[in-house]
């Protein structure tokens, strides 16, 4: 019985997987568990890179690699991390389509964006 | 060594910077310029109608990375140094980074070494001792008790104004330090109807001039609390944040910048971002410091002599 039940699961798995077009859902599937996205580095009160285009539902991670401390901060509120120490990270999932200013809320000049393009 | 500014102002500009071994001093007067090389200076106690005060910086008790191992052992540093000071100043002021992420620990670490100094001490916060879940309750409920808004507060000593201003919450991105609305709305009022003749001291934690603006040095809307300090005939403006001595003088206003006690930054745009600068263990000890301000009525001096951890 238990048996039966995973082997559904299974092939319906599988069917879902063959009917989509491409790899998103395998890694949509990873990503819950360990980031896989694209990363955004801090460093040297930089953010690199400065503008990263992604589509519809992709989580983007920083990592400041500075001695300082850091912020992420959307630029209209939509997101904001804790503090960043040294080599901490933040993650963020963008669900909508625009484009996303950001700053470090420590040390305004520091800005980037995220161009989100619909899925 | 900076340029000696000039004036066109013949009445209270900044006319001598005299410097000797690792201090500087110089001296602002309510009409004559004077000259006083540095030994005179710190031989010579505060005349009995004087005072002296200690600004103290960017002390970041918490920071322990390779450009200073063990920010709170130069912190206890500075404050020995204080201590053994030959005239004991009336009090201190601490113009913020406090601590490096406004943490519990870190700020009864700090409270705790200088402490020790025996002084009353004045803070004004830096962007680092906000940092807490509260964005900056840790720090105002220890220091914030008699301030307004963010922690701005004014308070009056031996006929000078002393000014404390917060210029590092509610930052907007793309730019520098910021007093705010509401903060610059209670300056006016806090000035408004004291003799242009009163000296006046403000301190802030970044500059409240454009030091360089691409790291963000400076703070967007100075011009309008610099308007209102206008008509002062001696206004003195200490800052930190920078981690270095800067100073300008522009007509009756004398900006300056202290050292950090915990690690040196570069000289604006020389070097690859406004982190700390790595400097060997030898060197970093005349690289950190204090400064004390000197206040003589009559003549109206404020004397700022800067001295480092190895002098």
């Amino acid at each position: 019985m238990t048996r039966n039940v995973l082997r559904a699961g299974a092939l319906a798995l599988a069917l879902s997987l063959a009917a989509s077009a491409g790899p998103a859902p395998a890694a949509a599937a990873s990503a819950a568990a360990v980031p896989t996205g694209p990363t955004v580095k801090i460093d040297n009160f930089v953010f690199g890179p400065s503008a990263l285009t992604v589509s519809v539902g992709t989580t983007v991670t920083w990592i400041n690699q500075d001695d300082i401390p850091h912020t992420v901060a959307a630029a209209d509120k939509s997101f904001k991390s804790k503090v960043l120490d040294s080599n901490e990270r933040f993650s963020f999932t963008f669900t909508r389509p625009g484009e996303y200013g950001y700053f470090c809320s420590l040390h305004p000049h520091m800005v980037g964006k995220v161009i989100v393009k619909p899925g | 060594m900076p340029d000696h500014p000039q004036g066109d102002d013949r009445r209270g500009f900044l006319k001598c910077m005299a410097w000797a071994g690792t201090g500087a001093l110089w001296t602002v007067s309510g009409g004559i310029a004077s000259s006083i090389s540095l030994d005179r200076a710190l031989a010579k106690p505060a005349a009995a109608t004087g005072f002296t005060f200690l600004q103290i910086s960017d002390s970041h008790v918490g920071f322990a990375k390779p450009a200073n191992p063990d920010a709170a052992a130069t912190y206890r540093q500075a404050v020995a140094k204080i201590k053994a000071m030959p005239i004991k100043p009336d009090f201190i002021i601490h113009t913020g980074d406090v601590t490096q992420l406004s943490k519990d620990q870190e700020f009864d670490d700090a409270e705790q070494i200088i402490g020790e100094a025996g002084l009353t001490v004045f803070h004004v916060p830096g962007e680092h001792d906000m940092l807490d879940e509260g964005a900056g309750k840790a720090y105002l409920d220890r220091f914030g008790k008699a301030t307004k808004g963010a922690g701005w507060y004014s308070f009056d000593h031996r006929g000078v104004h002393f000014i404390a201003l917060v210029n590092v919450v509610n930052l907007k991105a793309g730019g520098m330090g910021s007093l705010g609305p509401d903060q610059l709305e209670w300056l006016e009022k806090d000035l408004a109807g004291r003799p242009a003749s009163t000296p006046i001291v403000v301190f802030a934690h970044i500059p409240l001039w454009t030091v360089y603006a691409d790291w963000g040095w400076g703070t967007d809307d100075a011009a309008q609390a610099l308007a209102y300090l206008k008509r002062f005939g001696s206004v003195t403006v200490l800052n930190g944040h920078i981690h270095q001595i800067t100073r300008k003088v522009e007509g009756h206003v004398a900006f300056h910048t202290a050292r950090s006690t915990a690690f040196p930054q570069p000289v604006g745009g020389q070097g690859p971002s406004p982190g700390p600068l790595k400097v060997s263990p030898e060197q970093l000890p005349a690289m950190l410091g204090v400064t004390s301000a000197t206040f003589v009525r009559g003549a109206e001096p404020i004397a700022l002599v800067d001295s480092t951890l190895a002098s």
